[in-house]
């Protein structure tokens, strides 16, 4: 096995994830429902999905009320960020090897 | 092979995704299209007021003509004159951007739009009070490539929160402005060539590139 495929991170190997982490690397801060807008999945796929980046320790999530509804703000840890270009990098690297 | 076709969608979303949440792309060409337009008639109503100054505009103004009696009759016309083309250019800007928004199916009004306009009025801001000090000290000559050179920097600054060739139009608004700071007799004249036919091409251009597909009208 090439060591690149060993960087191909298992926590980023499904479509929600992906995109979840590519709309945090761009953006400061993202709310719920506008991740829930850009990505197209229901509330529950993005719940299970973002929880299961928090405890991998890549997003970091945030919950207060705005008046009286809870409002929740999800943004991308620096080591999220780091295993998300890795990730991007060996997905880069595989693709080229197969040219 | 069937997972290297899956890792190029996979790449490929990613993309779609960084720019779809990064950059306000409602943006319509129709638009720029439509301000150079207005611009231009702008031009054509000032040329018919002040003709005589229309390819020699003065660089300085004795503080006593732009205190005298005659001259809020010209700053009456001046804002009649530029603050109906900003009107227009805005309104044809919101209509076309908010028809593309909504045939793509991507809301209008979200952070990326908030964001694209906030970093547009920042040097805009500025380059307003800088303009009104020129006018306050008679430097009339000058308040037009300050414009252009403020609007260019504006755009340059927003292009990174929308579509990527308002980048290059601000880049050439800048240029204009420089050169209508060493021809300052023609400011009326690169004025009308920054904010009309500048506007006119690139919203042609992105127009082209971004919507004809789009379905027709």
């Amino acid at each position: 096995m090439k060591d690149y495929l060993l960087k191909l991170n298992k926590a980023f190997e499904n479509r929600t994830r992906l995109g979840l982490m590519s709309i945090l690397m761009v953006n400061d801060e993202v709310d719920f429902t506008q991740l829930r807008d850009l990505l197209q999945v229901t509330d529950g796929n993005l719940a299970s999905h973002a929880a299961a980046l928090e405890k991998a320790g890549y997003i970091q999530v945030s919950k207060q009320f705005v008046g009286k509804k809870p409002n929740t703000t999800y943004a991308v840890t620096r080591a999220g960020r780091k295993a998300f270009t890795e990730h991007l990098d060996a997905l880069e690297k595989l693709l080229k090897s197969q040219k | 092979m069937n997972e290297h076709r899956e890792q190029l969608e996979a790449l490929t979303e990613i993309r779609d995704l960084m720019n779809r949440s990064s950059r306000f792309l409602s943006l319509s060409g129709l638009s720029g299209v439509f301000a150079g337009v207005f611009a231009l008639a702008g031009a054509a109503v000032a040329w018919f007021y002040m003709r005589d100054v229309f390819f020699h505009f003065p660089l300085y103004a004795p503080v006593e003509v732009l205190t005298s009696e005659g001259i809020s009759e010209f700053y009456l016309f001046f804002a009649l004159d530029a603050g109906g083309v900003l009107f227009l250019s805005l309104l044809s800007g919101w209509i076309f951007s908010k028809r593309k928004a909504r045939r793509a199916g991507i809301p209008f009004w979200d952070h990326t739009a908030w964001r694209a306009l906030l970093n547009l009025a920042i040097p805009l801001a500025a380059g307003a009070i800088f303009c009104f000090a020129l006018l306050m000290h008679g430097v009339i000559g000058f308040i037009a490539p300050a414009t252009l050179i403020f609007y260019g920097m504006a755009l340059l600054n927003a292009s990174k929160y929308t579509l990527n060739d308002i980048r290059y139009l601000g880049i050439s608004e800048i240029a204009l402005g420089l050169l209508a700071c060493i021809w300052v007799g023609y400011g009326i004249i690169f004025w009308a060539i920054g904010f009309g036919v500048l506007h006119i091409i690139y919203g042609a251009a992105m127009w082209w590139k971004y919507e004809r597909g789009a379905g027709g009208s």
